[in-house]
């Protein structure tokens, strides 16, 4: 199942991209309340978006986003049916990648 | 002759015990009355939003949230789950009326043919033991997953919980209701003392909902949990908050609890899955 | 081709993919990682994750910085913040928690196409105040607004 949903849409030439992404978000300080020992760090730190092959935008996140978090941004320059790919990298080395038309 | 007849028919009537019980029906009148007229401001549709229904701040961050919900994760989840098939073929639509779409709002229900009352998660894992599946955990994931698809499917539509004329369903609807307004716990509180007479007052920095709409937008993802829980995960949370032992998830007094909490917002529409704190 | 590029490709397909990557325990190609801040992430103090991912930690409270977040947050672990601004030029924003234990919650590198804005949810520990940072032709402008958090009535 993806990890990435991503909704784009274009109006008045501006586009305006929402993305939800299934990540826990760890942020290495928070202790499991059975063994008492501390979850290790497991969060995003790095998106990246996409447009027709050229970055438009790269984030940088630490733990303290929420879980199962959420980006929104607003670029200009494309149009209807563009696609937009989105791309996080985590601190334990796995990543995802999905893309979306614009609407 | 016939005013002799009403005079008696009306000492009659002033000499019934005064405990007779008032209909299923009567109490959801009043239920939805007292609401009503403690939140004038709040149309009757709305109360299915909760404390966003009668407070503009956390109503604002919920919208926020809403722009893309963290329970669509799980939706998406559950429709992958629900279409899929199990290991002998067959696929939860088998198990449903209309395929299992667009039908939460008649749950639970009264089987009088087991004299139990099913809820919609009691029902998905009847469905997978039917068919040669496992029992999927009653309070979170997979279950939460596949209920959140099926809420979403019935989006819109209104609920109407049934009570059959049969004393076995009456008596789970009163069972659920002595529940909700009985005192329990080191802490001593009923579900009404909250959700009902304290509605819309504060517990510490928390703001209390109304017992009315509660069970609309279930199952429901709660930035506590960080994830999806079903409608028993919360009343063990609940219980468990005023210091009561829980009840285990689809025990008979929870399910009995979820008859009467859901028939008393008859009325009001499925919303489902929802996104709360 | 790079194996691992060749192995991402044949394991996951692009339109609506799949978890595929996460499943085949491949990295993501190195293209697409940027420089990862750590150090801004590390800074255990405002100025230290202002500086760290700005550059700097000089800069000015500006007007033209809407900063939307609660007054109080129904829950600090999901607490929604909005930057927006009518400034030109805005290559960078930065969102700052004052009281979390690393207050960089998140910095963001925008190209020339995209406006100013971005919004994303993030996690308080306590009360603080939330600062967004732009970075526009080379100076940093600041918006800040405090988010009470607070301890629930509900068992937490």
């Amino acid at each position: 199942m993806a990890s990435i949903k991503i909704r784009a849409k274009a109006k008045g030439g501006v586009t305006t991209v929402k993305t939800l992404m299934s990540h826990p978000m760890e942020t290495g300080l928070r202790k499991d309340s059975k063994t008492g020992k501390k979850i290790p760090a497991n969060h995003i730190t790095e998106v990246t978006a996409e447009h027709n092959g050229n970055v438009v935008m790269t984030a940088n996140w630490g733990g303290a986003i929420s879980k199962n978090p959420y980006l929104s941004f607003k670029f200009k320059g494309a149009a209807a049916g563009d696609k937009i790919k989105i791309t996080w990298v985590d601190n334990m080395g796995k990543g995802d990648s999905a893309e979306a038309a614009i609407k | 002759m016939k005013k002799l007849l009403t005079s008696v028919s009306i000492a009659l009537l002033l000499a019934l015990p005064l405990t007779t019980m008032a209909t299923p029906q009567q109490d959801l009148e009043a239920f939805q009355d007292y609401y009503a007229k403690r939140f004038p401001g709040t149309p009757f549709d709305d109360f299915i939003n909760g404390v966003y229904s009668i407070d503009p701040a956390s109503r604002a961050q919920w919208e926020e949230i809403e722009e893309f919900p963290p329970y669509e994760l799980s939706m998406s989840k559950g429709e992958e789950l629900f279409n899929k098939p199990f290991a002998n073929g067959k696929t939860y639509a088998s198990c449903f009326a209309k395929g299992g779409i667009g039908i939460r709002q008649n749950y639970p229900y009264f089987d009088t043919n087991r004299g139990e009352v099913i809820t919609l998660e009691l029902a998905i894992n009847e469905c997978r033991e039917a068919n040669g599946e496992k029992k999927l955990k009653w309070k979170t994931g997979p279950i939460a997953d596949i209920s959140a698809y099926m809420a979403y499917t019935s989006r819109g539509n209104v609920i109407d919980i049934k009570i059959p004329d049969d004393p076995r369903a009456v008596a789970a609807y009163e069972r659920g209701k002595k529940h909700f307004y009985q005192k329990r716990g080191q802490l001593n509180m009923a579900c009404a003392d909250c959700h009902k007479f304290y509605a819309g007052n504060m517990v510490r920095a928390d703001l209390l909902s109304p017992a009315l709409g509660h069970l609309s937008h279930f199952p429901v993802y709660r930035s506590k949990w960080g994830g999806m829980g079903t409608t028993h995960r919360r009343y063990g949370g609940c219980n468990k908050q005023v210091r009561a032992k829980p009840y285990k998830a689809q025990s008979a007094e929870y399910r009995a609890l979820e008859y009467f909490h859901t028939y008393m917002s008859n009325g009001l529409v499925v919303n489902g899955p929802g996104a709360r704190k | 081709m790079n194996l691992l590029r060749r192995k991402f490709l044949k394991t996951a397909t692009y339109v609506g993919a799949t978890a595929s990557a996460i499943g085949a325990g491949v990295l993501v190609p190195q293209r697409v990682l940027g420089a990862y801040n750590a150090a801004a992430f590390d800074a255990k103090d405002v100025n230290g994750a202002i500086s760290g991912s700005m550059g700097s930690d000089q800069h000015t409270a500006s007007d033209a910085i809407k900063l939307k977040a609660p007054d109080i947050a129904e829950n600090g672990a999901v607490v929604p913040v909005t930057v927006s601004s009518s400034m030109s030029n805005v290559e960078a924003i930065s969102i700052v928690a004052s009281a979390n234990a690393s207050p960089l919650t998140s910095s963001y590198q925008l190209s020339p196409a995209c406006e100013a804005f971005v919004s994303t949810r993030i996690k308080m520990g306590k009360t603080a105040n939330v600062i967004a940072v732009l970075k526009a032709d080379g100076k940093l402008y600041s918006a800040t607004k405090e988010v009470k958090v607070t301890i629930g009535g509900c068992g937490g």
